[in-house]
């Protein structure tokens, strides 16, 4: 099962502080999307009301045809929206085969959710470890494992909150190789990350936010030499370059 | 991965563990089990009987207590409420019912099922809150109830009820059916929690235990396994005090919603092991019969009191995964410590054949070395 995710002209502010100024956002079916912007410009925010962390102040939020703007962030995962943490959020104190299973459907049946849980940790390295308390995981670790128990529960789409973020560099190839060859069996895919090779190496589109708005949005190829994205995230206009 | 590996990987469990659940843990449990069956025939004197039906009484609470606190990091200290819904609730019902006798234990689960609707509103009010304030949230749930309890006419106020006690019955046996109805209450307690501990209930629990918020970003509805959880807890709870308060013939609100009653059940599951099925049941079976014990050995009773405040205070402050556990952990590392004094050419051949670091990962960690 895949799905757009899509925000439309989603506002939020936090007292007098106006995160996101009516933001729009899609997230095609598919394809991998990158979120970018410099700190403050309002992506984690973002991906807080779309998951339904963060009231929405005005704006709608779509899975396919279907609005889930202001659904709970359970309702959120069990329509088919996971996500991940900019600083990982796993359960320490369960094993990691154990955090696997916290994302399991109601009704369905233990032991091939169990075996596709394994699957998952194969497929992202850390099988060897399912027995072991996940705090004793390293970082990078971690980062699988909170892809791997998203997975779990077969998302439209997965928002990862850099994924990439304090990895070391085997690890993020290893990260980007994961998702590119979940990508091709159909996963949609948002990141936010700031990483540029790995972002522009990996998405299909490229999205920029600077003081909670979009300023830019296509392919990375386009979005790598748009002036206004080198103005706003890079803080070097075409100014600078004279 | 294989389906022989997937199968030979079971959640929390090394070869170690699989060895004590398998063998150690059942063998020991049956030869408690046992003891604790002919304990009234090994120690007929109805002091020992009466620490026996105490003791059982409170590794029933301590573990009914653990299903919630234990496993949802949800710490209570407002279980007193349900203690005494459930002991005065079949206080007023044998009297406003006439039953007395052996048809008075019908009541015992009647009390369970009034603590336990005494837990909805409770629940659905203080579990809307995290931490301290779920702590203080309890608490002051614990005085509306003991200020209710002092007041109230159906009580009885501060003079409290007398429960019919059970005269034709013999003195010299006169505890048995306590004793055996407290182990009844206390097995199937523990058995429960076992089986919560293994479910997808309980893992729902342990992960809310972890982060509440992200268990609901995995599609956890923390409001309704948490509330199920405190209801469980609450009806044992309540089954609990029912009985005890059969057993002691008197309700008085000073004594059936006592401030030491949640301390004493949260010092039992923290000194035995918070969390876990077998923490709170060890907790109460050391600690139970020594303050008991204390009670009867000193003129004073206020004496063990102050002893289980500092012991609690030390507990708290530095062994909170508790006593027996932290203890076993030392035993473990002295003897891995006796292996390695023991046979230093079998670990010095495990540390050469011990990969380097990656070059990548100079720290050794495992991050690198694990993806493919």
């Amino acid at each position: 099962m895949t799905a757009d995710l899509r925000a439309d002209r989603v506002t939020k502010s936090f007292g007098g502080v106006l995160a996101l100024d009516g933001c729009s956002l899609t997230a095609p079916a598919g394809q991998i999307t990158g979120l970018i912007g410099p700190n403050g410009s309002g992506k984690t925010t973002l991906f807080n009301v779309m998951t339904g962390y963060e009231r929405i102040d005005a704006g709608q939020v779509y899975l396919g045809a279907r609005r889930i703007t202001g659904a709970s962030p359970h309702r959120v995962f069990a329509l088919g929206v996971g996500r991940t943490f900019q600083l990982t959020r796993i359960f320490p104190r369960l094993t990691v085969l154990e955090n696997m299973l916290v994302p399991a459907q109601r009704g369905r049946p233990a032991r091939p959710h169990r075996e596709r849980a394994l699957e998952l940790l194969a497929f992202t390295g850390i099988a060897d470890h399912a027995r072991e308390l996940a705090g004793t995981l390293s970082y990078g670790q971690r980062k699988l494992l909170e892809l791997a128990y998203i997975l779990v529960a077969d998302p439209a789409v997965v928002l990862l909150d850099e994924p990439a973020g304090g990895v070391n560099p085997s690890l993020i190839h290893h990260i980007a190789d994961r998702i590119s060859e979940l990508n091709k069996a159909g996963q949609t895919f948002l990141i936010v990350e700031h990483n540029m090779e790995f972002v522009m190496g990996l998405c299909h589109q490229v999205t920029v936010l600077d003081s909670g708005t979009v300023v830019a949005s296509g392919p990375p190829e386009v979005i790598r030499t748009d002036p206004r994205v080198l103005d706003a995230y890079l803080g070097t206009g075409t100014d600078d370059d004279d | 991965m294989t389906a022989g590996q997937a199968k030979s990987i079971r959640a929390g469990t090394g070869p170690a563990d699989q060895l004590r659940e398998r063998w150690l843990a059942p063998c020991g449990l049956a030869v408690l089990l046992v003891f604790v069956a002919v304990f009234p025939l090994l120690f007929p004197n109805p002091t020992a009987t009466n620490f026996g039906v105490v003791t059982l009484i409170f590794v029933a609470v301590a573990a009914a207590w653990n299903i919630f606190s234990g496993f949802s990091g949800y710490l209570s200290l407002g279980h007193a409420v349900f203690y005494g819904t459930g002991a005065y609730f079949l206080v007023v019902a044998a009297r406003d019912w006439n039953l007395t006798g052996a048809a008075v234990f019908w009541l015992v689960p009647l009390g369970g099922v009034a603590a336990a609707i005494i837990a909805v509103p409770l629940g659905l009010v203080a579990l809307r809150v995290r931490r301290h304030t779920f702590v203080v949230i309890t608490i002051a749930f614990f005085f509306i109830a003991q200020l209710s309890a002092s007041n109230l006419g159906i009580t009885g106020g501060s003079s409290g009820l007398l429960v019919p006690v059970p005269t034709s019955w013999n003195p010299a046996t006169y505890n048995n059916p306590f004793y055996y109805l407290a182990m009844l209450l206390a097995a199937a307690t523990v058995a429960l929690s076992w089986l919560v501990r293994r479910s997808r209930f309980g893992l729902q629990l342990r992960a809310i235990r972890d982060d509440e918020d992200r268990a609901a970003g995995l599609g956890v509805r923390a409001m309704p396994v948490k509330l199920t959880a405190l209801v469980v807890s609450g009806f044992i709870t309540g089954m609990a005090g029912a009985l005890w308060v059969y057993f002691i013939g008197e309700a008085f609100p000073q004594f059936v919603f006592d401030p030491l009653f949640d301390l004493a059940v949260v010092l039992m599951a923290f000194f035995g092991g918070l969390g876990t099925v077998a923490g709170p049941v060890r907790g109460a079976l050391v600690l139970e019969p020594t303050q008991l014990y204390l009670n009867l050995q000193q003129a004073n009773g206020y004496e063990s009191e102050i002893l289980f405040g500092v012991l609690f205070l030390a507990v708290i402050l530095f062994l909170p995964r508790g006593v027996l556990p932290t203890a076993a952990e030392y035993v473990t590392a002295a003897r891995a410590r006796l292996r390695r004094g023991g046979w230093p050419g079998r670990t010095g051949a495990s540390q050469a054949q011990a990969p380097p670091p990656a070059a990548d990962n100079p720290a050794g960690t495992p991050a690198a070395g694990s993806a493919p």
